[in-house]
């Protein structure tokens, strides 16, 4: 399949849209009609035929797009990559990963040839053709991390494994739901989650570690997570809150179809083989109110979780003042009938809406 | 009273102990301000340890009183000095001549425990194996998350950034790295509405 | 997340390999090398790491642990370095007297439970006898990054101190080496005095090598955090015992030969594992009911989770009593 890379915006006219196909394949994050933190892990082999899980790296067509938004905010704010020293040979297993991946599975897109370290790599959404020598950081227009992740949508935290504990030591965040790398960065598992209600209490991070620890080789592992942005915009960092936390009050009855997006972060968790540290990509996809309802299931299923939400976790996610007319608007699209099991959007046999 | 016991808060915030007398052939104890009560404490539990001990510290406005018992209790070593800028070299040297077994030992403000806690760890001892004893004043020291700058001793919340000027609220969501907490604008989704500001712990 | 999630499978993944030399290098150790069997290349591996290797052995099967000795960095082939050890349960006399070049079998990824701080400024290695293979990985791939490591490693004799010519020779001034036969032994507490802020101690030989390098290096004053020690306990043989498996509602037997984790594999139980070792924590297991004595011999769980009754590592610990119902 040849992807059409759209031409859109993430930030001043938010040109940002999602294709019918890009719709389809959204993934929904709530897999009941109500939510509560889980560990929810399971293994990233694959998904269904053209799922955002097929791909160990999932390529839309907002990529180019998104590696565009991604050089601006690099650019405004070089902070945004870092990796500590230590972190070198992590960030070297993290383009070889990326590049070995995106080339088995995107053959039309991206190609790797390898001749012992010297290595070619050809991005032709992108139009880059780099050659250079693998592990040597002099042959790379910047380190690894930043290399590699310029060119692979969604944020990367790479894990450092000490002492039973994961320490987040290098990363390139610009698609972030408010939180900042360069603030984070060296702090361990807990430390940065310490802003996180309810899941302490409820030893969430305790189970979740334990699990990441233990993620080998050859059996990667993913989850889903999600929150909600006023506008298609990807970079909610709190560097810039001060810029797009007003645009939270610019929502209207006839403008929130269109403007609240739900935002979904599809982690995944790969251990690295050369650094035994631990690769978290997470994947920011953002899809508008109006579009999700076009889904009945889906339509349903929002309004129930958004409506049962406790107030705890509607603060932290940041929407709390904007939950009554969320709900005004999706009531309409809840007619109050069950909902099937599961993420899919079961358009086969859901019925339509009946109201 | 110098001592004061801050509420249970998230787990990136730090957790101060008691400083204890530990085994070992070199001790470096840097100290603000009343951290020297600590020092002095520690003298007391175990009067061979200062003998080994290189002592760093910086009254402030209110240590000054402390520094002939710091003498008395007759460190190895004893630097007395206007700031932790000024000293900071001092400690780096000391830090880069030191070999494993060195135990560090930090008393007094929040901001003068975590700037010497960021020399120790990047010279390679970890974190966790510091002792640090809170006294004296509860100011923080903050990073505004918007332009980086740090403000010294915030003693409000919320406060104005010294260097870009917003006003900003302070959060328990603390970075070793940067030996500070974070500052993030609080009138960001309604400009101009600053709540008065508030002493912390009051 | 999807309709029906995969429940994660026991053990790391598996690689299908080939036997491709059998290099004995004195009477007790011989070194295994393999490539894989579809002619592919290894996955990469952080040196420290090790692979599970699962033997078949007259309709016993056997999975033990083996660290990884060959270079990280050369993809073609693993090799692991195997001391014949006479009392054991047999898992180390099968490879020594079963197992010969082309031979057909399976390991598992690697797995790293013993991996270098790459923090470091300097890294020092004290290794014992057959406890010197972690480091011959980890001595490639410090070389490779430039790393500033010394090994420190101590042995019978001359004769049984695999690899010690060859490391010697290559990096001179890096390698120290202690023989018993010759009355040399590691000047421990002198090495770890001088060492610089920033150094990490790592150490794989007897548990009273660990221990005492554990010992010496607290007493000096250094951090718990910068000694790192991996030891593989093989699974003791002992007394046959029986448990009930209140999950899988199944009353199994133990034998005098075989670990619980094995009893439980060997009737179709499907028990999570990773290192059999005792060390990765993997197969901990909640204990319903027990009246007896339990035989901890793990690293993982606390001495208050020994004392409590209420948790078992079955890949090495045993059972002595009447009675024992897991949560499995």
């Amino acid at each position: 399949m040849t992807i059409q890379f759209n031409e859109e915006t993430f930030r001043d006219d938010y040109s940002f849209r999602n294709s019918d196909w890009a719709i389809k394949r959204f993934p929904f994050p709530f897999h009941e009609d109500s939510y509560m933190y889980s560990v929810n892990m399971e293994q990233h082999r694959g998904g269904p035929k053209g799922s955002v899980y097929e791909k160990r790296f999932d390529v839309d067509e907002h990529y180019v797009s998104e590696m565009r938004d991604r050089a601006l905010v690099l650019a405004d704010d070089p902070l945004r990559c870092q990796s500590l020293p230590h972190m070198t040979l992590a960030g070297w297993d993290t383009l070889e990963l990326i590049m070995v991946s995106k080339s088995e599975d995107y053959p039309d897109l991206f190609e790797l040839h390898r001749d012992g370290n010297q290595w070619h790599w050809i991005n032709k959404p992108m139009g880059i053709d780099q050659k250079f020598t693998f592990l040597d950081e002099t042959t790379l227009p910047c380190g690894p991390l930043e290399y590699i992740t310029r060119q692979a949508q969604g944020d990367y935290a790479v894990l450092d494994q000490r002492d039973d504990m994961l320490w987040m030591d290098a990363g390139m965040v610009t698609t972030q739901a408010d939180w900042s790398l360069d603030f984070d960065i060296g702090m361990n598992f807990f430390e940065w989650h310490a802003p996180v209600p309810l899941a302490h209490e409820m030893g969430i991070f305790k189970r979740a570690l334990k699990f990441l620890l233990n993620i080998q080789q050859g059996a990667p592992a993913r989850r889903l997570n999600w929150t909600m942005t006023v506008n298609p915009l990807l970079d909610t960092s709190p560097e810039n809150y001060h810029k797009w936390g007003i645009q939270k009050t610019e929502l209207t009855p006839e403008n929130i179809g269109s403007r609240q997006h739900l935002r979904v972060e599809l982690q995944t968790f790969y251990r690295l083989p050369r650094s035994n540290a631990l690769l978290f990509p997470i994947r920011c996809y953002l899809i508008s109110f109006q579009d999700i309802v076009t889904m009945p299931k889906w339509g349903r299923r929002l309004h129930r979780v958004i409506r049962d939400l406790p107030e705890e976790l509607a603060t932290y996610k940041g929407f709390i003042d904007n939950r009554p007319m969320m709900l005004d608007y999706l009531s309409q699209f809840d007619d109050g009938l069950p909902t099937s099991p599961g993420i899919w959007p079961d358009l086969d046999t859901e019925p339509a809406l009946q109201k | 009273m110098s001592k004061f016991q801050f509420p249970k808060s998230i787990t990136s915030r730090p957790v101060y102990g008691t400083l204890a007398p530990r085994p070992g052939k070199a001790h470096l104890m840097i100290a603000d301000a009343e951290g020297a009560e600590a020092l002095l404490e520690l003298a007391d539990r175990d009067t061979d340890l200062m003998a080994k001990s290189h002592i760093i510290y910086i009254p402030k406005e209110t240590g000054d009183t402390y520094v002939e018992k710091l003498q008395a209790v007759g460190p190895a070593q004893l630097y007395v000095g206007p700031s932790f800028e000024a000293a900071t070299q001092r400690i780096r040297h000391v830090l880069g001549e030191a070999h494993m077994g060195l135990q560090v030992y930090l008393s007094g403000t929040e901001g003068l425990m975590g700037q010497a806690m960021n020399e120790a760890t990047t010279a390679g001892i970890p974190h966790t194996a510091i002792q640090t004893e809170h006294r004296g004043s509860v100011a923080r020291r903050m990073q505004c998350v918007h332009c980086k700058g740090i403000t010294e001793d915030v003693m409000t919340d919320p406060f104005v950034c010294s260097h870009c000027g917003l006003n900003l609220f302070v959060r328990d969501h603390y970075s070793r790295r940067l030996a500070a907490f974070q500052g993030v604008c609080i009138d960001a989704e309604d400009p101009g509405n600053v709540p008065d500001p508030v002493e912390l712990y009051k | 997340m999807s309709a029906s999630p995969q429940k994660a499978k026991a053990g790391a993944e598996k690689l299908d390999v080939v036997v491709s030399a059998v290099v004995p290098l004195n009477d007790l150790v011989t070194r295994f090398e393999f490539k894989r069997s579809d002619g592919q290349d290894f996955p990469p591996f952080s040196a420290g790491a090790h692979t599970v290797v699962e033997m078949h052995d007259e309709g016993r099967t056997r999975l033990n642990p083996y660290s990884l000795m060959s270079d990280p960095a050369d993809t073609s082939t693993y090799a692991i370095s195997v001391r014949r050890d006479d009392e054991g349960r047999g898992g180390s006399l099968f490879l020594h007297r079963k197992v010969s070049e082309g031979d057909q079998m399976v390991i598992t990824y690697p797995v790293n439970l013993f991996s270098l701080d790459l923090r470091a400024g300097k890294h020092i290695f004290f290794a014992g006898g057959i406890g010197i293979t972690p480091f011959m990985a980890m001595i490639e791939q410090l070389e490779r990054s430039n790393g500033h490591w010394e090994l420190h490693y101590s042995a019978r004799s001359p004769e049984l101190a695999s690899y010690a010519g060859d490391l010697q020779s290559k990096h001179p001034a890096n390698v120290h080496v202690y023989y018993d036969s010759k009355g040399e032994a590691i000047d421990l507490e002198h090495l770890l005095d001088g060492q610089p802020l920033g150094t990490h101690a790592y150490v794989c030989g007897p548990a009273g090598m660990i221990k005492w390098v554990h010992d010496t290096a607290t007493a000096h004053g250094w951090p718990d955090d910068n000694v790192h020690s991996e030891e593989f306990l093989a699974p003791q043989p002992g007394k046959p015992f029986q448990v009930r498996l209140c999950k899988s509602d199944l009353t199994i037997d133990v034998g005098e030969n075989e670990s619980l984790l094995e009893a439980m594999e060997r009737c179709g139980v499907d028990a999570p594992f990773l290192c059999r070792g005792g060390a990765c924590g993997q197969c901990e297991t909640d204990v319903v009911e027990s009246d007896g004595t339990f035989l901890h011999r793990d690293h993982w769980l606390e001495g208050e989770d020994h004392a409590s009754g209420k948790k078992i590592m079955p890949c090495v610990s045993r059972f002595v009593g009447k009675s024992l119902v897991l949560d499995r």
